[in-house]
């Protein structure tokens, strides 16, 4: 490596390593101050956690004043149920708008992907006059609808381009083999899309997670908060409980951390396959 | 095991037409070839006769029943793509299986179908492996296990060697022969590639911009082609073709010239006086020791040694190269001039609109 090389490499990567401090930094001093006792979190915000000043008070008061475990059950049910519909249907359009041509099959390709474009937070007093008049109101049902819409565009955008990938060979032989269409693309055509579904999973699932607005206005009870929503009854007008926030705070962070470095893997393989032949 | 006919069969996509009123019949057990250059609609007319395309027009029959609406598994066939497209996430037996169990095969005669398969193609050791572990020559012959497990009235192969190297590719070719012989099923097999199609056809289907040129034997259509495309397609290096006039016409005899060449005598009772015509030789029919009416005169330029044959490449008087396929020891050398003579009924003659004369020395 000539001089010139490493200055380069060196640039490029003090870029990347402020860019990390700058995005884990503020969830590790959530996950650091959520060990401490209330004094100091206040006193060195920026201290790891001692003997002295270790303390689970907070995942206590959670655990004991809260509901968090329906919360965090909450969470789970609405975040997997609204992923695995949203792989499910948009693998399925996705196919079907490349595979097929149909009456309509390019508009309603286009169709979708304006759902790209606009936010579907646009929409909210419709959807909530809609979820009431259906009586969903104050359902996770109700949650769960209104995420497939929003994740379902994206989902179909990306899972295209990769099902564009797969050799059209490769249908063909199964088709010659007579194995129904149905078959085609459940058992040849889906585990080939294997990196780009965790692709889509880990887009998919974090802004469900870490949504409020929905929860905000569609759910009214204890029984159908989610986790986000539910921290926020320690964000007290005049007092707030410091230490259950930041205990339930990182509490809430954990599923979607391990989720992604589960699929992690899967993800650098699709994010990257196509750049590199 | 079927006969293949088809009739007036179109495919258009838009305004574009890529087959024109293809006829063909092939019989039952016969192995068919089909060649022509890129683009002539070969993949395409392989596909529908798969039915993986359909038709904008015509029929297809196989073993005398109308495929034309049939799904590709209903029509007894498989085919074998260039491309392979194994399965890349199922292991060799599932490869050869998967598509079994939605045909109502029973696991067990699933079973000793793969491993009569198996057997054939040399696969036994490599039931458990998956595709992305083979070397190009086994995933050829998994693809070939998977078309036979099928038990296909017809086998379609869509130039299956061209992915493989030199050697792989003559080794594979004396095994697919084998396997013709063996199971005795009709084939249709398109390939770029001369020699195998030379070897390994019953017949030839010679294909140019989505109509049929000519069909036969393969030495019928080297000895005897009906037209200028299949001289000039079969052979390699290519027929030379000299332009030419008749000059005069006496007693069954037409007299022709050209220019490079000198006139001769040729027995055809259908030539007018003033008729255009094109004369063809080819290559390894020219040489410096034949007896024959046509001789060809000119100064030697480049020669390229192949060790069996040299191939010497031959301006003529009018400015126009012609190659000559000399055999033996003795080389030409460049510089030098050269009479190159051809026997008469290696002379081929074709009219203006490109077909072949017919003459006394094709009897
Ligand atoms: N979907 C399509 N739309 C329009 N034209 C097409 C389509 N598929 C094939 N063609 C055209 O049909 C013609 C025949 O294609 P085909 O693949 O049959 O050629 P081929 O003889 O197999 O060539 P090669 O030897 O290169 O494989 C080509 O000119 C191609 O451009
Ligand atoms: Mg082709």
């Amino acid at each position: 490596m000539t001089a010139e090389q490493r200055a380069k490499s060196l640039s490029v990567h003090l870029v990347l390593i402020a860019y990390s401090v700058l995005a884990v930094g503020p969830i590790l001093l959530v996950v650091m101050n959520s060990f401490k006792v209330r004094s100091a979190i206040f006193g060195s915000p920026l201290a790891l956690p001692d003997a002295t000043t270790f303390s689970l008070v907070g995942y206590e008061k959670v655990f004991r004043s809260s509901h968090i475990l329906t919360y965090y059950s909450n969470s789970l049910i609405v975040t997997l149920v609204s992923m695995a519909l949203v792989l499910l249907f948009g693998a399925m359009a996705a196919w079907a708008l490349t595979e097929y041509r149909f009456r309509g099959s390019t508009a309603l390709a286009l169709f979708l992907s304006i759902g790209i474009m606009v936010p579907i937070r646009l929409g909210s007093v419709a959807i909530l006059n809609m979820m009431r008049s259906a009586g969903l109101n104050d359902t996770l049902t109700a949650l769960v609808l209104v995420y497939v819409a929003q994740g379902l565009p994206m989902s179909i955008f990306i899972l295209s381009e990769f099902i564009q990938q797969i050799p059209k060979d490769l249908r063909d032989a199964a088709r010659c083999d007579g194995v129904p269409e149905t078959r085609i693309f459940f058992e040849v055509v889906a585990p080939l899309l294997r990196p780009a579904i965790a692709t889509v999973a880990v887009f998919t699932i974090v802004p469900i997670w870490n949504d409020l607005w929905f929860p905000l206005i569609l759910t009214s009870s204890d029984s159908t908060h989610t986790v986000t929503l539910g921290v926020q009854q320690f964000l007290g007008q005049y007092i707030t409980d410091w230490n259950s926030v930041l205990a339930a705070l990182s509490m809430a962070i954990l599923p979607v951390v391990l989720i992604y470095v589960i699929l992690s893997r899967q993800l650098i393989a699709g994010l990257t396959s196509g750049a590199v032949k | 095991m079927a006969n293949l006919r088809i009739e007036h069969l179109n495919k258009r996509y838009g305004a574009t037409t890529v087959l024109n009123d293809v006829n063909l019949d092939i019989e039952d057990g016969e192995f068919v070839v089909l060649v022509g250059p890129s683009g002539c609609g070969k993949s395409t007319l392989l596909r529908m006769i798969a039915g993986l395309d359909g038709a904008s027009g015509g029929d297809i029959q196989i073993a005398g029943k109308l495929v034309n609406t049939l799904a590709p598994a209903e029509r007894g066939i498989a085919m074998v793509f260039q491309s392979y497209a194994l399965y890349p996430h199922m292991n060799v037996r599932k490869n050869m299986t998967f598509g079994l169990k939605f045909t109502g095969v029973p696991p067990a005669e699933r079973d000793r179908r793969v491993a009569e398969a198996a057997r054939m193609l040399r696969l036994d050791e490599l039931l458990e492996r998956y595709p992305r572990d083979l070397s190009g020559g086994q995933r050829q012959r998994v693809a070939i296990g998977r078309a036979i497990v099928r038990e296909p009235a017809v086998f379609l192969f869509d130039e299956p060697l061209s992915n493989l190297d030199a050697a792989l590719r003559v080794s594979t070719r004396v095994e697919i022969a084998n396997l013709h012989r063996m199971l005795k099923s009709t084939i249709v097999y398109v390939t770029h590639d001369q020699v195998e199609a030379m070897t390994l056809a019953d017949r030839i289907v010679v294909m140019n911009k989505g109509c049929i040129e000519q069909v036969g034997r393969p030495l019928d259509l080297y000895y005897a082609p009906a037209n200028l495309f299949v001289a000039g397609f079969i052979g390699s290096p290519a027929m030379n073709f000299f332009e030419a006039k008749v000059g005069s016409v006496e007693g069954g005899c037409a007299r022709i010239s050209g220019p490079g060449f000198r006139s001769f005598d040729l027995p055809a009772t259908s030539l007018k006086v003033g008729d255009s015509l094109t004369v063809g030789v080819r290559p390894e029919h020219l040489g410096r020791g034949e007896d024959g009416p046509f001789a060809v005169e000119g100064v030697v330029e480049l020669v390229e040694r192949l060790g069996e044959a040299s191939f010497a490449y031959v301006r003529r008087a009018d400015d126009r190269l012609f190659v000559a396929e000399v055999r033996g020891r003795q080389t030409p050398t460049p510089g030098e001039r050269a009479t190159l003579i051809a026997a008469a009924r290696d002379v081929h003659v074709f009219d203006a609109a490109g077909l072949r004369v017919t003459t006394q020395n094709d009897a």
